[in-house]
């Protein structure tokens, strides 16, 4: 199968180029989120709170916020990102270039990844101002920000192609991402959940997403690793496999 | 004849919800002409280009571009196809030679910036290659669109409506720009409903209404074939009958008979020397004149009088 690699260059410049034009909202927002929550739940409650699992409350819930964040700001980016040129009209140069989903995906899937990654140094980066901590596999848990980072931007892109109104682009990621996110684990082990709390935790994707993450923060995690790897791979291939489908039919696209 | 470099074939779009937007179309497009779409809005114009960009997917029908097949070899046309859309469409916070240098790597071309320069000097947009995209007019604008379709040298350049909304200045402009290309041996389709664009720049006209093609031909021929010359004599004294001398001509009384009015020939100076020999066959039969008022039809009113036509059929 032929893959123009310019055209994929030129994609993810652009989505790149974007990112960087808000460049301030992008940084300042989640430093100024993550601090607000370092400053409540890890100074001001975290220190009456018991260590998790032998990790201190405050560290604890790091690799929780750090999904939080990602995930609704890689999902909202990435939406906006395939929305705005099918509201502008902007569009019809890439339905019209000589690119297919690969190279589509393949631009905006990795600018989502790099933003992903920048973010999650920015989070990083201010928590260390609050609190101490260490990761025990940090390459295993940047690889696994991007792998989070681009599902959910698959995920956004989906959502930017089917919403037809600003609101239905806004719906999906304060509606059910971020409940599913602060019920995921993120301030609590869910294992300290009582019956049947804790199996019902578990019918949710997203606490696999953060347990996943918490195990390459601190080694320990509600759900096995492989588990957390196996979910987020599966809903990349199912992403994946919908685009791919959608760019076969045109659905919104070429209608 | 060569072969064509866009050849369309039983071209149908039917829209979700039942509009037929083309229907069999079939369409040759030559190498290195200005072929021109005329037709009233919704006619199916931008569909037909739509359909051809990739924009569209088509109901019915083949493509066949550069010889490969549309529906197959999307990837190598599509490399040599350039689009300026209709809508003032681009990146609003983008500097024009960020959004041109785009369009470049996106139809898969390296970075040229020599190219791209010769570009935006072309279409006098080089002293706005920084500055902001929102900024800049209207006119301006659509050259940055023209800019972005020309970066990866398309061979077979649409342009939709390119002078909607333009000035007169800007319009003669435009025209300048597109003879230009086709010296250059890009291959022009343009649609538009300014009969005027169609009768100065193409070289062979399409009219399109209904999402069918109504007629192809060259836009001489069709002047020829489809003109008329009118002329409005106007008489001294107003006659109750034709005299027998001049009964032999395509003419008929108005106004009560002040008015004769003519109506004749192939549009190319025929229908003028008629209208002298009517003249002097009026002078013959003693009628006096006091005034001649003649005109040829232009390709509005051979336009218009098609699309009436269909219209009454």
């Amino acid at each position: 199968m032929y893959f123009n690699w310019r055209s994929a260059y030129a994609i993810y410049r652009r989505e790149m180029a974007r990112a960087f034009r808000t460049a301030f909202q992008s940084i300042l927002s989640p430093v100024l989120t993550t601090s607000l929550y370092f400053v409540v739940f890890g100074s001001v409650i975290g220190a009456r709170m018991e260590p998790v699992g032998g990790v201190p409350y405050g560290a604890f819930i790091i690799p929780g916020l750090l999904m939080l964040t990602l995930l609704g700001e890689t999902t909202s980016n990435a939406s906006f990102g395939i929305y705005m040129p099918r509201f502008t009209g902007t569009i019809y140069e890439l339905l019209s270039a000589p690119v297919g989903v690969a190279e589509t995906l393949a631009g905006f899937v990795g600018a989502a990844a790099t933003k992903g990654l920048i973010l999650a140094a920015i989070i990083l980066g201010t928590a260390r101002l609050f609190v101490d901590y260490e990761i025990a596999h940090p390459f295993l848990a940047a690889g696994y920000i991007m792998l989070v980072a681009a599902s959910f931007a698959l995920f956004g892109f989906i959502l930017g192609i089917w919403a037809d109104s600003f609101e239905k682009l806004g719906i999906i990621p304060m509606l059910i991402l971020t409940p599913l996110t602060f019920l995921g684990g993120t301030f609590y082990s869910i294992r300290d959940l009582p019956a049947p709390w804790d199996a019902i935790a578990l019918a949710n994707p997203i606490a696999f997403l953060v347990s996943g993450l918490r195990w390459t923060f601190y080694g320990t995690s509600d759900v096995p690793i492989a588990l957390s790897l196996g979910l987020t791979l599966g809903f990349l291939t199912v992403s994946v496999v919908i685009i791919a489908v959608i760019f076969r039919t045109g659905w919104r696209l070429r209608e | 004849m060569h072969e064509p470099i866009l050849s369309i074939r039983g071209l149908t779009k039917t829209y979700r919800g039942g509009t037929r937007a083309l229907d069999a179309v079939d369409l040759d497009i030559r190498k290195g002409e200005i072929f021109a779409l005329l037709g009233p809005n919704g006619a199916g114009k931008t569909t037909l280009i739509g359909a051809v960009c990739g924009l569209v997917r088509p109901t019915g029908g083949t493509i066949t571009a550069f010889g490969h097949d549309l529906a197959r070899d999307w990837r190598s046309a599509r490399a040599r196809i350039g689009l300026v859309p209709q809508e003032l469409a681009t990146d609003m916070f983008e500097t024009v030679w960020r959004a041109v240098a785009y369009s470049q790597g996106l139809f898969g071309k390296p970075h040229d910036p020599a190219r791209l320069e010769d570009i935006l000097r072309s279409l006098s947009l080089w002293d706005k290659k920084d500055a902001q995209i929102r900024a800049l007019s209207g006119g301006m604008k659509r050259r940055v669109l023209i800019a972005k379709a020309l970066a990866h040298e398309p061979e077979l350049l649409f342009l939709d409506e390119p002078t909607a909304g333009v000035d007169v200045e800007l319009r003669k402009d435009m025209w300048r720009q597109i003879a230009g290309l086709k010296e250059r041996g890009v291959t022009i389709i343009l649609t538009t409903h300014y009969i005027e664009e169609a009768e100065e720049m193409a070289d062979r006209v399409g009219i399109i209404r209904g999402g069918r093609i109504l007629m192809v031909d060259d836009k001489d021929a069709m002047m020829e074939r489809l003109g008329t010359t009118e002329a409005v004599i106007a008489l001294a004294a107003p006659l109750g009958a034709l005299p027998p001398e001049i009964a032999a001509f395509p003419v008929e009384l108005g106004e009560g008979g002040a008015r004769l009015v003519y109506r004749g020939g192939s549009g190319e100076g025929g229908g003028r020397a008629e209208v002298a020999s009517l003249t002097q066959a009026l002078t013959r039969a003693g009628v006096g004149y006091t005034s001649i008022d003649i005109h040829d039809s232009s390709l509005e009113d051979i336009f218009v009088g098609l699309l009436g036509e269909r219209e009454a059929a």
